[in-house]
């Protein structure tokens, strides 16, 4: 239980998600189920970032030919320690085993473009919206319904 | 050989990357382009410069064969590549030449349903949607995957919400599409996501190795194919996630609809067998047992119901919705049961399916082009006023049906063949069945058209009115297609085997 809590990112995502989902299909009204949506999606931009953290990790810096981190494909791990070009001052290159947190820039990389495309996704979503709006009189899904029922009765359009 | 010596060799070095960023590109112009035909043009050159490509790419990839383009020169698997092998290069070639053949439809049809001030920016969107389409086939990067899915995806909305000003209705259709889009495409997205954290990389290659390395990976893989199933049967209106098709179909501008289920359903169910066989492997429990139980049942379902519920329907382009929804169900089918062949059939089905269903939206919205028609009982007479839109209509729909000599036969054939190999006859008896169905609700129609007296209107009998050549060439180049394909059906089924046999081994 208490390795649970530890992983509380999770929980939040966890959570995020089924509200976000929830609220997509419990809601009838347009601009909630776009709210939800939003929500779902953000809960996948802090999944990425919970994984982008590794303990231990190094930065890919290429140094000339010495390759960058240490991997499967045999590249060798940086060791000893590295100077700033400013200062002069020294830090010890973390390594696995080590318990400084690293950042890994790619998931952060990767929610950048997902954040883009949420955004694109909702803003289409809200202009549609607003057309609905002018051509239905309203935005509650089960008023739209009803007044496409009778509108289906009649047949297409002219 | 003696065409690929007239193909420059920067195109032959560069034609994965071109394929998708002279659309993107072009799609920005096209967006600010005076709204006659100016943009209609550009679309025009466009597409028909990318079909080039594709039949350049197809080519090349036949004599060469797998080919990854590095792109920035970044080597995979920590830059993105292309890949071009024998299953995408069909694929890409039919989302080529489709665009190009709905853009010839396009230039009547645009004019009769989009507002003249709308017009660049339906070309803008139409371009943006093949660049989506063609980058999410071409990739071989996850997380791309994911973004030109939601770049196709995204353009679409519009696509169809642009059908409002002939149908109110697409407004709520294209919103219900962007909502379960959405929600399929970040489905997607968490599968990507779980698998980056199992394997540690994005490269489609790189994936597959270290999976196989792990014998399928742990709980976090078997969770991600999970995401990733789900995720991609909502964008390829896997059966009880099929809600938004309808609508979308239906109501959409008629080019689109065309467009829409001869492409984005089939670049969608071409993910699948990339991820189903080739970044995971059947080989895995967990995958068979989808395969299994998941893609063949719901596939199973999908075929009987949704040819049920196209017998019902009273418009004819819900009724050929329903019907996509059916055809997807043997492609699921056909990769369920995971047998070279019957993958091979399943695929098959694929292009088949989109050149049928491509030519019947067609023939359909030129009816509606014509007499403002869509639903079954205003088909009456329709052999006589068009015939030869009508004579489209009827040789896609037999094709439909899979009567001998056409595309649809091809590949039920062999699909049922493969079933039978596999033991499975429930499944042969189901093919069969929903054939039969299919004939019901086609030959509805064609013993309306062909069978019934033209309608009188205010006291006068419509009177032949034939669609405009630059409809009737798209839709009879399809019809005749299918019928090539249905005779001289080897090199289809031998590219459709080079596929199988790439994504399950030879044999």
């Amino acid at each position: 239980m208490s390795d649970l809590f530890l992983q509380y990112n999770y929980i939040i995502v966890i959570i995020l998600m089924m509200t976000g989902l929830y609220i997509v299909f419990a809601s009838r009204n347009l601009i909630k189920k776009l709210a939800g949506l939003s929500v779902f999606q953000t809960s996948v931009f802090l999944l990425y970032i919970t994984i982008g953290k590794v303990s231990g990790g190094q930065p890919p810096i290429l140094i000339e030919d010495k390759g960058y981190g240490a991997d499967k494909d045999g590249h060798a791990l940086l060791e000893g320690t590295i100077q700033t070009a400013a200062g002069g001052a020294s830090y010890i290159l973390p390594g696995p085993g080590s318990d400084v947190l690293y950042s890994n820039p790619l998931p952060h990389v990767l929610i950048l473009t997902a954040i883009v495309v949420g955004v694109a996704t909702l803003s289409i979503g809200l202009a549609l919206t607003v057309r609905i709006r002018e051509v239905y009189r309203t935005i509650e899904e089960d008023e739209i319904e009803a007044a496409d029922f009778v509108y289906n009765l009649e047949g297409t359009a002219d | 050989m003696s065409f690929l010596e007239f193909v420059p060799d920067w195109l032959l070095a560069h034609a994965p990357a071109f394929l998708m960023a002279l659309p993107l590109i072009m799609a920005a112009i096209t967006a600010i382009l005076p709204n006659k035909r100016v943009a209609w043009a550009s679309t025009f050159i466009v597409t028909a410069i990318l079909t080039v490509t594709a039949f350049t790419i197809a080519l090349y990839n036949a004599e060469v064969g797998t080919t990854i383009y590095k792109m920035g020169g970044w080597a995979p698997p920590h830059g993105i590549s292309l890949v071009i092998d024998a299953l995408n290069a069909p694929v890409v070639v039919l989302i080529a030449l489709m665009s190009l053949i709905t853009v010839i439809y396009a230039l009547p049809a645009t004019v009769a349903e989009i507002k003249p001030n709308k017009r660049a920016p339906f070309y803008a969107a139409f371009l943006l949607c093949t660049a989506g389409l063609l980058g999410m086939t071409v990739t071989g990067d996850a997380f791309n995957v994911f973004v030109f899915l939601e770049v196709s995806s995204i353009s679409t909305y519009v696509l169809v919400a642009m059908g409002a000003a002939r149908d109110r209705r697409a407004l709520s259709a294209a919103y219900n599409y962007l909502i379960l889009g959405s929600i399929g495409a970040t489905f997607f997205v968490i599968g990507v996501g779980f698998l980056y954290m199992e394997t540690g990389t994005l490269n489609m290659a790189d994936m597959a190795r270290i999976l196989a390395d792990l014998d399928g990976g742990s709980r976090v893989a078997k969770i991600a194919f999970g995401f990733i199933v789900i995720g991609l049967g909502l964008k390829l209106a896997m059966f009880p996630l099929h809600t938004w098709l309808p609508g979308a179909y239906a109501y959409s501008p008629t080019p689109v609809a065309a467009f829409l289920a001869s492409t984005a359903t089939k670049a969608a169910l071409y993910l699948l067998l990339r991820f189903t066989f080739f970044v995971f492997d059947p080989s895995y429990s967990y995958v068979a047992d989808v395969l299994m139980f998941v893609l063949v049942g719901l596939g199973v379902v999908g075929m009987i119901f949704a040819s049920l519920q196209a017998i019902f329907q009273t418009d004819v382009r819900r009724m050929l919705a329903y019907s996509s929804v059916a055809q997807v169900g043997y492609m699921l089918l056909g990769i369920g049961i995971a047998t070279t062949a019957s993958v091979a059939a399943g695929y098959l089905h694929l292009l088949n399916h989109a050149i049928i269903k491509g030519g019947l939206f067609l023939a359909i919205g030129a009816m509606w082009y014509r007499f403002g028609i869509t639903r079954t009982e205003d088909f009456r007479g329709l052999g006589k006023t068009m015939p030869l839109t009508m004579g489209a209509f009827t040789v896609s729909g037999l094709s439909l049906i899979g009567v001998p000599f056409t595309a649809g036969f091809v590949s039920k054939v062999n699909l049922t063949f493969a079933a039978a190999d596999s033991g499975w006859w429930w499944a042969v008896a189901v093919i069969m069945v929903t054939s039969i169905l299919a004939l019901i609700y086609i030959g509805r129609l064609l013993l309306v058209a062909y069978f019934q007296s033209p309608p009188v209107v205010n006291g006068e009998v419509v009177v032949r009115n034939e669609a405009p050549i630059a409809m009737l060439l798209p839709m009879w180049t399809l019809a005749l297609a299918s019928v090539f394909v249905g005779i001289w059906s080897d090199t289809m089924v031998g590219m459709a085997i080079r596929a199988a046999e790439l994504l399950l081994g030879a044999g």
